[in-house]
């Protein structure tokens, strides 16, 4: 088998694994299908992701039906780096989950794991299929399997924060089908690539615009732009801590990617320009920086408040790609990787300290930096690359981003990032100062202020290099980006 | 229910022609409108139609919850094989003219009907475990607006077992 047949398995491997994982009975057993599958599925991309940005667009047809006819797998730099990074975040946090499921999923780990593999394989799905009904067929995949797994969440406000998202999710993937219907209608083809061909006689047609503003509407629930992003603070808060790192890592990401791929290669540019897209996504990237940073400055837990820091980071990626231009849509999509890896960390840090202490609300961490020193560093470490502090990975996307503003001559964009950034400062500095300036509270249970074990520690420590490395190394992340917004903005997918 | 001769009757009677009408659905779905979807929810309909009439215990007689969940199991694994078929005999994912080389439309009629039995399987069972998951919840009526021992609510015309399925689910809201 080539390479390009191998690549779809990345997919087929976590999706064929997740029944045989449902059905494996106790602890170690799921676990050790799932961590296999999902490294497997790791491995390909890797493999997959240097060809795909060398050799261009690697297509497989399903079946071997043809592709306008059939659905096809379609990879290029873009989505091969988005699957890479899917694939890359769930191996390294299925290492560190164990203990931490454990503690929060005591009871039936098999159908949770296999949940896990259905979320991550509909998100694989998603990134690299050419046709766009599949992507609303991956899309229901991955989204009722991540309602399942939220309402796993210890307390019963999971069950809440689920059924809101199930809500909000339902509606945005709904608005998406209702759009694909609307193009299909008019075209007569699902294919991305025989979309993009057919789509620009049509161009002033009213329908293809209402379909352009339903799937823009659509995804942006799904990605949780402000302000459609009312059911992500819950969702985040309330799931179990393994969920919510992964979730905050890819899952927003992936509705991004959806967005830039039809916005960009399905409709085409001049149709974008033609529609308010870009005054639309400027005003909500901006309002929601500001709204959404200031509402992480007002949190009182962890959880919440980096929930809130992830809407505005969706801001940044929104104001990325406002300003339509390739150095535009790479800031965005090195954003998107650089995110992940941060967020990530942050959330990591998170679980391991809900896993110690039982708790993310700011009342209880005072003093925490003494007994957890590690985690509180990396938090630390991963809040500055947060920031954009210089060597990290967050300033090479600050930086992609300014630069691209500056050359659309767009001061506004360069003044909100600056603004964002220094709020950012404001809500890591709050928790940096209750861990490790304020005392430990009176009714802190010392004994079980430990610091967390190494299969938590590594895989975190992990990702904290990562942001360094790519804050120095920008190859893999800004290199492939920047080929990824020439195919967007360029080409056909 | 199972005191009404005329539910009784009709539903012996019903059951045997859904569950038949649901394999004609399964079995002609490759060229003609139907297929494993749904096939397998007017499975599951015939089934739940017994369980209403005969209660949920008969019922799980017929099908226990466990082997529910491993047909549901079963059904994707069935559909992952024949796909994965295609590919181990040099084809592509859900390839089938590998199957059957001399003759590539039966192999497609073939595949097809394979694949959409491991989707019927699925969905049946699938419906399956969902209605007993609700039908199974417990009543706990009496636990309602703070009321310990206030009496269970009863429905007249109707036996012990299928009032408790009628009052869960507005017991579903509160418990705890």
């Amino acid at each position: 088998m080539t390479l390009i047949e191998w690549m779809p398995f990345s997919v087929l491997i976590p999706l064929i694994a997740a029944p045989v994982c449902a059905l494996l009975p106790g602890r170690v057993l799921p676990w050790t299908l799932t961590f296999v599958s999902v490294l497997a599925s790791a491995v390909i991309c890797a493999l997959v992701l240097p060809m795909a940005v060398g050799e261009g667009p690697l297509s497989y047809a399903f079946g071997n039906w043809p592709p306008p006819v059939g659905i096809e797998y379609r990879v290029d730099a873009v989505n091969a780096l988005l699957a890479l990074l899917i694939s890359a975040i769930a191996t390294i946090i299925l290492p560190w989950a164990r203990v931490s499921v454990n503690d929060e999923v005591p009871d039936r780990q098999g159908p949770f794991y296999a949940l896990f593999l259905l979320a991550m394989s509909g998100l694989m799905g998603i990134t690299l299929t050419g046709d766009v009904f599949n992507v609303f067929v991956f899309l229901e995949i991955s989204s009722l399997s991540t309602y399942a797994l939220i309402a796993h969440g210890k307390n019963r406000a999971a069950l809440l924060a689920s059924f809101r998202y199930l809500i909000m999710g339902t509606l945005g993937a709904t608005f998406y089908l209702i759009g694909v219907g609307f193009l299909y209608i008019q075209t007569g083809t699902l294919n991305m690539v025989d979309l993009a061909e057919r789509l620009p006689a049509l161009a002033d047609d009213r329908a293809i615009r209402t379909a352009f503003g339903f799937i823009i509407v659509g995804m942006g629930l799904k990605l949780a732009l402000f302000p459609l992003h009312r059911w992500l603070p819950g969702a985040y808060s309330n799931a179990p801590s393994m969920v919510t790192v992964f979730l905050a890592a890819t899952a927003t990401k992936v509705a991004v990617y959806v967005l830039l791929r039809l916005v960009f290669s399905v409709f085409g540019v001049e149709f974008a320009l033609a529609m308010p897209f870009e005054e639309i996504f400027f005003t909500l990237g901006a309002v929601g920086i500001f709204f959404a940073s200031l509402s992480a400055i007002k949190q009182t837990s962890l959880k919440r408040m980096l929930a809130y820091s992830s809407v505005s980071q969706i801001g940044y990626i929104a104001l990325a790609i406002s300003l339509i231009s390739t150095a535009g849509l790479s800031a965005g999509l090195v954003h998107i990787f650089n995110h992940a890896l941060m967020k990530g960390a942050l959330f990591m840090c998170v679980g391991a300290i809900v896993y110690r202490i039982g708790s993310d609300r700011f009342a209880d961490l005072g003093g925490l930096a003494k007994q957890m020193p590690l985690t509180m560093l990396a938090f630390v470490l991963a809040g500055l690359s947060m920031i954009g502090v210089p060597l990290t990975a967050g300033f090479i996307s600050k930086w992609a981003l300014i630069s691209a503003a500056i050359e659309a001559g767009n001061g506004y964009a360069v003044g909100i990032v600056l603004i964002g950034s220094l709020m950012a400062v404001i809500y890591i500095w709050r928790v940096v100062e209750i861990a490790y300036l304020q005392p430990a509270p009176d009714n802190a249970d010392m004994s079980r202020r430990r610091e967390v074990g190494l299969s938590m520690l590594i895989p975190l420590w992990i990702l904290i290099a990562a942001n360094f490395y790519f804050g120095i190394d920008t190859r893999l992340t800004l290199d492939i980006a920047t080929r990824g917004a020439e195919v967007l903005m360029g080409m056909t997918p | 229910m199972r005191n009404n001769g005329i539910l009784r009757i009709v539903a012996r009677f019903l059951i045997p022609l859904i569950l038949l009408f649901a394999l004609y659905i399964q079995f002609h779905g490759e060229y003609s409108p139907g297929g494993g979807f749904q096939a397998g929810v007017v499975f599951a309909a015939g089934w739940i139609l017994f369980v209403l009439i005969y209660g949920l215990e008969a019922g799980l007689k017929v099908i226990p919850q466990r082997a529910m969940v491993v047909v549901m199991a079963c059904g994707a694994l069935l559909y992952a094989f024949i796909g994965l078929l295609g590919v181990l005999l040099g084809g592509h994912f859900l390839d089938f003219a590998p199957l059957l080389p001399s003759a590539p439309k039966g192999a497609q009629q073939a595949g097809i009907i394979l694949v959409e039995f491991g989707v019927g399987m699925t969905v049946a069972t699938v419906v399956m475990l969902i209605f007993t998951m609700f039908a199974g919840r417990k009543s706990q009526i009496h636990l309602i607006d703070g009321i310990p021992d206030s009496e269970p609510v009863t429905y007249p015309e109707m036996n012990q077992d299928n009032s408790a399925n009628q009052s869960t689910d507005t017991a579903a809201e509160t418990r705890d």
